[in-house]
């Protein structure tokens, strides 16, 4: 990223993070669902930008990856294979918006006080050249039990999917 | 021809020295992006031409003849201005931000795309070093541009046609993906010129023949051509997710698919086929004339093979392709680590 250094000036790195906030909204409060998705798919491509911007490239390739590529197009087939679901009449809302609205308060009361406590390190690190080597290390040897963990929920995830899909056959 | 590829090298090299870094760096982006453009619309020009002469001498035909007195070279010139020259429609019932979005959303990816294939030792735009995980990022932007397109048109054969371009392309990304991580493990790297630097010796495709194979499969049914032309199927599905559009927004899906077409083809080329090395002519030359054995391999599948079914496909995506795969990185990885 050296000749690019110039692009890193926080200017980028603020019109991304507020193109990313507005998405994030729009994707809320959108009436038709399927816009809410594309929402949802520009926010998280305005989200790898900010990783490319911190030198996280690996993560940010595999955010574009894994939440555009697989996420918000399994979203949308559900929402295109349900019927009705993009008409104008649908609520927005259910019983649930109170206490979902409490949840997300504290959740962002819970990030802000992390966030204002930590001691963050000042002056940038050396970026790292080889992100992927040294996540696959990482990932391997110091978060070993975090990785093995995640592999069985995930083999579970699967069965449980083929379990769902599966048509169940009376006896 | 090789003369003037090889001062284009040169200035590639010499320019950062001449231009001072945020110049230059931008400089570089503009003369990449106008060479990508021109380089993928007379790909795309010359490709279709190509295709439809093949196509016409597998079924004992002749093909295009008039246009251009030699061999036709011009009709695809000519019906490419005939789009341009052709009226704007757009339907009533269409959800209209999505529908006019959809054919910019899978060409702009597609494009981008070029900005990492290398087209010889120095011919690359930008050289990262996630360089084949970037494509396959991009690329699967582009499933959502065909999704847009097929839900905004507002039109039950198109959204058929999405529906099934995206459960093809999610199934067949997860082969594609295996297949080349036996590449990576042998290159130790993701950079695309550094994967072609590293077959100097031997190309790939004889050290991963299965991992070939299982990539040209998947690689061509994520171009939707045949025999995985499903989503696009003319005898149910009148043309798929672009059955609505017309003119230049057809142009733009039209240009996409040939240009994700020589994206595979290139990228064939660059993980298995040692990318430009070759004796005698000029790495660019090597480059084009691999990757357009491969667009004449796809060609050559059109004429020969019928179409898929929809479960025959998923289930030899699932059952073969993917088992194979995992074999096939397991037997690289061993292999590897007790040589």
């Amino acid at each position: 990223m050296s000749d690019i250094e110039f692009l890193n000036a926080p200017l980028v790195f603020k019109m991304l993070a507020a193109l990313a906030l507005l998405f994030a909204v729009l994707s809320v409060t959108l009436r038709n669902v399927f816009h809410c998705a594309l929402a949802l798919a520009a926010m998280f491509i305005l989200l790898s930008g900010v990783f490319v911007l911190l030198d996280a490239d690996f993560l940010a390739v595999v955010q574009v990856l894994i939440y555009v590529g697989a996420v918000v197009i399994l979203m949308i087939f559900a929402i295109v294979l349900t019927e009705k679901i993009t008409s104008e009449t649908v609520r927005q809302t259910n019983q649930l918006l109170v206490p979902g609205f409490l949840v997300c308060v504290a959740t962002l009361a819970g990030a802000l006080y992390v966030l204002t406590r930590v001691p963050w390190p000042s002056g940038s690190p050396a970026a790292q050249k080889e992100t992927i080597k040294l996540v696959g290390t990482q990932l391997l040897s110091t978060h070993l039990e975090a990785f093995e963990v995640a592999s069985v929920l995930l083999l579970a995830a699967l069965v449980g999917a083929v379990f769902l899909g599966k048509e169940i056959t009376r006896r | 021809m090789s003369v003037s590829v090889e001062f284009l090298e040169l200035l590639w090299i010499l320019l950062p020295e001449l231009l001072p870094s945020p110049l230059y760096a931008l400089a570089r982006l503009g003369v990449a992006f106008v060479a990508v453009m021109a380089f993928i619309v007379v790909m795309v020009l010359f490709a279709v031409w190509f295709e439809r002469k093949v196509i016409g001498h597998i079924q004992v035909r002749i093909g295009p003849l008039h246009t251009g007195r030699w061999h036709g070279w011009a009709q695809t010139i000519a019906d490419a201005i005939k789009l341009f020259l052709k009226e704007d429609i757009i339907p009533k019932g269409v959800d209209r931000p999505v529908y006019v979005l959809a054919p910019l959303v899978v060409f702009v990816t597609t494009v981008v795309v070029y900005v990492v294939i290398p087209f010889s030792r120095n011919l690359v735009a930008r050289d990262i070093n996630m360089g084949i995980l970037f494509v396959f990022a991009v690329s699967s932007i582009a499933t959502l541009g065909i999704f847009m397109g097929g839900w905004g048109s507002n039109n039950k054969y198109s959204l058929l046609g999405a529906m099934r371009v995206a459960a093809q392309i999610v199934s067949y990304e997860v082969p594609l993906l295996l297949s080349v991580l036996g590449v990576f493990m042998l290159a130790q790297t993701l950079s695309l010129n550094g994967i072609v630097e590293a077959q100097k010796g031997l190309w790939y495709v004889f050290l991963q023949p299965v991992g070939f194979v299982i990539y040209v499969i998947a690689g061509i049914a994520e171009v939707n051509r045949l025999p995985f032309d499903i989503p696009e199927a003319e005898s149910e599905l009148v043309a798929g997710f672009h059955t609505e559009y017309s003119g230049l927004r057809f142009a733009f899906f039209f240009l996409a698919e040939y240009a994700n077409m020589f994206v595979m083809s290139a990228l064939a080329t660059v993980l298995f086929l040692g990318g430009w090395h070759g004796p005698f002519l000029p790495g660019f030359v090597w480059f084009i004339l691999k990757a357009f054995f491969f667009m004449f391999l796809m060609v050559w599948l059109r004429g020969t093979y019928p179409r898929l079914r929809v479960d025959q496909m998923m289930s030899f995506c699932w059952k073969v392709l993917l088992p194979l795969a995992f074999l096939n990185l397991l037997v690289t990885g061993l292999v590897m680590s007790f040589i």
